[in-house]
């Protein structure tokens, strides 16, 4: 669908707040808790697609909005919003969809972000505030940033920030252990920040029914590779700095995908010869080992080559 | 579209039944091939399909009135047909939101829906009914909101809620459904309540299917059709009122069966739900009697074909076998034996009388 920028917002250096208006119908869909759309943006280099969680109120219909971190080197996709995208602009919006909703059943919502991992939780604590369910969030940020991220929680009594390098009462082992049974945690944030998060919980017995965690940032660079369509009969050269989702994409194959993080299962295209570097989280240990299938949003190759069947 | 409904139907008792013409002409018939097996038989629920059935989000059709009187007395004899559990209130608003706006943008001859903010109006002219209220406040509606919308629509409805990588049927308005019983099955997990089918779980179906419904989008429906037989055109084919049906499945003989035996196909719809993330599962149910479904010729044969050589567990599964060789001697007189072209499309424009 198509919309039109309304405003561009700097919370701070890195952290710049978007709203965008529908454009080609009255109302934007109903969105959940947890939501996420696709921003494509065109620029001379090609076409960014990145997934931004929704930080608007879930329902809204009139207005949708995302906030976007200045991401260090990476694709251009963020720099191009902190530095070009302007207001009155464009833009088309994939979506929304979820991949990350929370427990209908918990008694209890806990919350543990890292940085602008906090962006889905945003939505979250306008549910939570409709529905009176109890939760707690504590969000790890950088001491430059922390002031943004107060300004954003400062409306729910049970968020709290915790900036790095300051002994603050981040202390997850204490927050995870005196939750009450009937907890539901969620993760949000860096993936080290997560497997850390989730590895102190599993090991205080927490279930992992109960651990919930969203995929989020970048597709990952690494060496170029190529890549051979079979049934289209083309050869690709994916980039450093580049997916093979994105490559199909510009080379105009009608891919399938949905999360472009890796965690959804949507883009799934059958290997018929190479070596994949599996970086999803989607597959299980046994599809890897098989070999002969790759999410084509995240992973990249082994070898120099992959063919591909489609 | 004008819509000629025949309020005075019944679904029990004296069962005053039938379909016009273009009712028979518009029928979901089931099997695109002569022989039936269990597949992962889901496709996009985009408008337009082999007959009129699948021209709308949820089709309505000349016993709409009738239908939802039915419903009525069955929710008056036994309040345990609608159920939501209290996690799922959110997914009740918006199953009501989808309904409203996909009757009043696909009849709006019968159905208006006027909106302020959260101040809504809903108008349905086959019922009557006039009704102000505020989204998401309970206490505006005569009813909780999901009871108060599948009161007013033809075919069942379930509420899905995903969590633990399944779904739970918790909720759903239950009262025509083929020997099921939603209070049995609320609160279970996706495989627990497919857990009676013979065969499909040695296949993988479930999990096929499961895996796909898990990543079901929102603005993406799906739908397929299943199918059973109903002695009588009754509705109310639960567990919960056996003793009121089973005994009909005796009464069938060579002179009455081709009245009195139907082919019941279920029209399945699933939607992700945009606010709760829940799928709403709607299973619209349509009648016809052998007689009338043999006046499509080519449906006669195939249908004759399908029954004639379907896998006796299935036939077991499904209640029908009883009177299936009486059903497969009666439907044979159609049968020419010739080749059929594969789908479920009528392939005639109008019946001969």
């Amino acid at each position: 669908m198509q919309a039109e920028v309304a405003s561009l917002e700097n919370l701070s250096a890195d952290l710049r707040l978007i709203r965008f208006k529908p454009l080609d119908k009255p109302q934007f869909p109903a969105a959940s808790a947890g939501a996420h759309v696709v921003l494509a943006l065109r620029a001379e280099q090609g076409t960014w697609r990145n997934p931004y969680s929704l930080t608007s109120r879930p329902g809204a219909r009139h207005e949708y909005s995302i906030i976007v971190r200045r991401a260090g080197a990476s694709r251009g996709g963020s720099a191009y919003i902190h530095d070009r995208l302007k207001k009155g602009q464009v833009v088309s919006l994939g979506g929304p969809n979820n991949l990350f909703w929370p427990a209908t059943t918990a008694r209890k919502h806990l919350m543990l972000a890292g940085g602008i991992g906090v962006t889905p939780f945003l939505s979250y604590l306008a549910a939570f505030a409709e529905t009176g369910s109890a939760y707690e969030l504590h969000l790890r940020c950088r001491g430059a940033e922390e002031a943004a991220f107060a300004n954003l929680l400062f409306p729910w009594r049970h968020a709290h920030v915790h900036p790095t390098g300051r002994s603050s009462g981040f202390d997850a082992p204490k927050i995870l252990s005196r939750q009450k049974l009937g907890t539901h945690l969620y993760l949000c944030g860096p993936d080290s920040f997560m497997a850390q998060m989730a590895s102190a919980a599993r090991s205080l017995g927490w279930p992992s029914s109960r651990i919930h965690q969203e995929f989020f940032g970048a597709p990952a660079s690494g060496q170029p590779f190529r890549a051979v369509l079979a049934r289209a009969g083309l050869t690709l050269h994916i980039g450093a700095d580049q997916s093979l989702l994105d490559a199909l994409e510009q080379a105009g194959i009608d891919a399938p995908c949905l999360c472009r993080g890796g965690a959804c299962g949507q883009c799934k295209l059958p290997v018929l010869q190479g070596e994949p570097d599996h970086r999803d989280h989607f597959l299980t240990p046994q599809e890897r080992a098989r070999g002969d299938a790759i999410m084509t949003c995240v992973s990249r190759a082994r070898s120099g080559e992959l063919v591909l069947d489609i | 579209m004008t819509i000629d409904f025949k309020p005075h139907e019944t679904f029990r008792d004296d069962f005053v039944y039938s379909n016009s013409d273009a009712a028979i002409l518009r029928f979901p018939f089931p099997f695109p091939e002569d022989a039936y097996r269990y597949v992962v038989n889901l496709e996009p629920h985009r408008r337009g399909g082999p007959t009129a059935a699948y021209d709308a989000v949820f089709d309505t059709d000349e016993h709409y009135i009738a239908e939802c009187r039915d419903r009525a007395i069955t929710l008056a004899a036994d309040p345990r047909r609608c159920q939501v559990l209290p996690h799922m209130e959110v997914a009740a608003w918006d199953t009501l939101e989808l309904i409203m706006e996909s009757l009043a943008a696909d009849y709006p001859v019968h159905f208006s829906l006027f909106r302020t903010g959260d101040e809504w109006t809903w108008v349905n002219r086959p019922l009557g009914v006039e009704q102000n209220f505020i989204f998401g406040r309970a206490d505006t509606l005569p009813q909780k909101p999901f009871e108060y919308i599948t009161r007013q629509i033809q075919g069942d409805f379930t509420l899905q809620d995903q969590r633990n990588g399944t779904l739970y049927l918790d909720g759903g308005m239950v009262t025509c459904q083929a020997d099921w019983s939603l209070d049995f099955d609320l609160g279970m997990s996706f495989m627990e309540w497919h857990g009676p089918v013979p065969g499909a779980h040695e296949a993988g179906v479930f999990d096929r299917a499961l895996a796909f419904l898990l990543r079901l989008q929102h603005g993406a429906p799906v739908r397929r059709t299943n199918w059973t037989f109903t002695v009588n055109p009754r509705l109310d084919t639960s567990p919960e009122n056996y003793p009121y049906w089973g005994p009909d499945r005796t009464t069938l003989t060579p002179e009455n069966i081709g009245a009195k035996l139907h082919l019941r196909v279920e029209l399945q719809t699933l939607f992700r739900l945009p606010r709760s993330n829940a799928i709403l599962f709607g299973i619209r149910c349509y009648l016809i009697s052998l007689q009338d479904l043999a006046r499509v010729f080519k449906w006669a044969k195939r249908l004759h074909r399908v029954l004639r050589d379907l896998d006796p567990a299935v036939a077991e599964y499904k209640g029908l076998a009883r009177y299936r060789s009486l059903a497969v001697d009666w439907l044979a007189q159609f049968d020419n034996g010739e080749k059929l072209l594969v789908g479920t499309a009528p392939d005639q424009q109008c019946l001969s009388k």
